[in-house]
């Protein structure tokens, strides 16, 4: 039945890794929560509904790659990673205990999915534009997306990136950019602002699309669509700490980590 | 650039060895692509794109993304030379090293262009004499340092067909063939360019040459000196290093810094394990300004001063 509703089966799997990435957070008492929650449609979107893989094989030379830039939101990726099939779920429980392959930043050599090893942040977009020019070069058939986070977007080796993506019209590329609009401490705005990040990628040479990013019908389409003559630029409006309450825009849930009875709480809404 | 030194004869300048061999490798294996920060001129790679134009990418002045790119391209399949000034390749792009090349063990060839102290006058800044201290903890990273043109071919035809990262490091200062019968390129193995048993120089790169010279002269004061190709900095050839401690007496030379360094990594070694003196030959920290020819002979790098070296070592040794 999901099957033929793509849309349902993204929800499902969307809820089953915000309840999984939150109890693997208070399990480890660490992680990286608001950020997971903004990201974790818009993954259950590409592995659910875009990305062409096989979780069997995941050094398959045509596979479509994911390369999750903001690498803190590992609750995000390692659940979605799980639900794909790529690892068992119960190594999940184990989220940063001594000796994990699932450390707090993912690591390619732990685990098989994760395309390359992030945390510093402004690292994975410039693997991404890597691994689009070999594509190019090969006339490969596999796509590239990567996340930042938007307050990812401060490093400047994403504007070096952002250049040459434009400068070599790498279509096989899709940036896709959490705009959460919160960094650790504060907003982004606050900090040092992004805005108008659309008129600034339309300068660098890509075509941009805004989208909710909690809307995985609207997320299927611009993600699922099938490359221009730009590389692709998707700013996903997104909430940080998306589907709990009391976490819901509170930048302190960056890295926050919930009591019992948060926690208990949190799973209450999270149905 | 700054300096076209005229080339003595029968001394010549690695990078032609470099380039001519990455297009034999390149014909050979279609995977092999170079990367680069508009660095096509200094890195000698003009034939190379020429030749494969598609297969040279210049992400321009942007040391962060050409390391990232360099393991993007490796995560898609080639196997990419990223080649620049090895000032900036080092420096600009160490966390790029660190993350994206070491830790993330990508099969990416690191070439540093001009190290050591290629661009003299230009001073600090463009000196690379820091990125054996930089490099020698990331332990996945082999580092090759040749010492002339035919230890150049064979450390990148080597590169070319290992998996894994590896650093070469390049010198555009003219050297010699050593002159060694029968050699064979081992990555991890001291080469003995010279043998004895009274004391150990231990070199690498565009100083092996210099060291040679040095036991020679002293060999005329009664003194053998064993002098060691030392080309791979990581992993140290720990064996070669217990047989130098077994002399008594050791002298390191290299065109870096000594704090961190090939002397560095000696010192640690034996202090640990085996302790002997050791005296380092190389640069203490920020240069003063001068060519590259007056900053070696100022700082010891001559057989001269490596000739001294030794004998301060030898006047510490026991026994």
């Amino acid at each position: 039945m999901l099957k033929n509703d793509p849309v349902a089966l993204i929800r499902e799997k969307a809820l089953w890794m915000r309840r999984t990435a939150f109890t693997m957070v208070h399990r480890a008492r660490a992680g990286h929560p608001g950020g997971d929650f903004s990201a974790t449609d818009i993954m259950a979107t590409l592995y659910f509904g875009v990305m062409k893989y096989d979780a069997k094989r995941p050094d398959w030379a045509d596979r479509d790659r994911f390369i999750m830039s903001k690498g803190h939101a590992t609750g995000a990726l390692y659940s979605a990673l799980a639900a794909a099939g790529y690892f068992p779920e119960d190594w999940l429980p184990t989220y940063m205990q001594p000796r994990s392959l699932l450390n707090g930043h993912p690591n390619r050599n732990y685990l098989p999915g994760i395309e390359t090893n992030t945390g510093p942040l402004g690292h994975g977009f410039p693997v991404a534009v890597g691994i689009a020019i070999a594509g190019q070069l090969t006339g490969a058939s596999y796509r590239t997306y990567v996340l930042t986070g938007d307050g990812e977007q401060q490093e400047g080796s994403n504007w070096e990136a952002a250049m040459l993506s434009g400068h070599r019209k790498l279509v096989n590329l899709t940036l896709i950019i959490d705009r959460n609009r919160l960094q650790q401490g504060t907003g982004t705005e606050e900090t040092s602002g992004l805005d108008p990040l659309d008129e600034k990628y339309r300068a660098f040479g890509w075509e941009v699309v805004e989208v909710d990013g909690h809307d995985p019908a609207a997320l299927l389409a611009v993600l699922g669509a099938a490359p221009g003559d730009k590389p692709r630029c998707v700013i996903a409006n997104t909430v940080k700490g998306k589907g709990v309450s009391f976490m819901e825009n509170v930048a302190s849930w960056h890295h926050g980590v919930p009591n019992d009875d948060q926690y208990a709480q949190a799973m209450k809404e999270l149905v | 650039m700054a300096h076209a030194a005229p080339v003595a004869a029968g001394m010549a300048d690695c990078r032609e060895a470099w380039v001519k061999t990455l297009i034999e490798v390149a014909e050979a294996d279609p995977r092999v692509v170079c990367v680069v920060n508009d660095s096509v001129g200094s890195s000698k790679l003009n034939a190379f794109q020429k030749q494969f134009p598609d297969r040279l990418i210049n992400v321009g002045i942007a040391e962060q993304l050409m390391v990232g790119v360099g393991a993007g391209l490796a995560n898609g399949g080639k196997v990419p030379f990223v080649s620049a000034a090895s000032c900036f390749l080092t420096s600009r792009s160490l966390e790029q090293v660190k993350a994206d090349v070491a830790y993330a063990n990508f099969n990416v060839k690191l070439v540093g262009q001009s190290s050591g102290i290629a661009y003299g006058e230009l001073g600090a800044t463009h000196h690379s004499i820091e990125d054996f201290a930089w490099l020698r903890p990331l332990t996945t990273i082999t580092t090759i340092v040749p010492a002339d043109p035919w230890e150049t071919a064979e450390a990148v035809k080597w590169a070319a067909a290992h998996e894994g990262p590896v650093y070469l490091r390049l010198s555009r200062m003219p050297v010699p063939n050593l002159d060694v019968p029968d050699r064979k390129f081992q990555p991890g193995k001291a080469e003995v360019v010279r043998q004895g048993d009274d004391v150990t120089i231990i070199a690498c790169g565009t100083t092996v040459h210099l060291a040679v010279q040095a036991a020679d002269a002293l060999k005329a004061e009664g003194i053998a000196a064993r002098v060691l190709n030392f080309s791979t900095i990581n992993p140290l050839d720990e064996a070669a290093l217990h047989a130098a401690a077994a002399t008594g007496a050791i002298v390191t030379v290299e065109e870096a810094g000594v704090r961190g360094g090939l002397g560095g990594a000696v010192s640690e070694f034996t202090a640990a394990n085996t302790p002997v003196p050791v005296e380092k030959v190389g640069f203490p920290g920020f240069l003063p300004t001068g060519s590259t020819e007056w900053l070696f002979k100022e700082f010891g790098l001559s057989p001269e001063g490596i000739a001294d070296a030794a004998r301060r070592a030898l006047a510490r040794k026991k026994g």
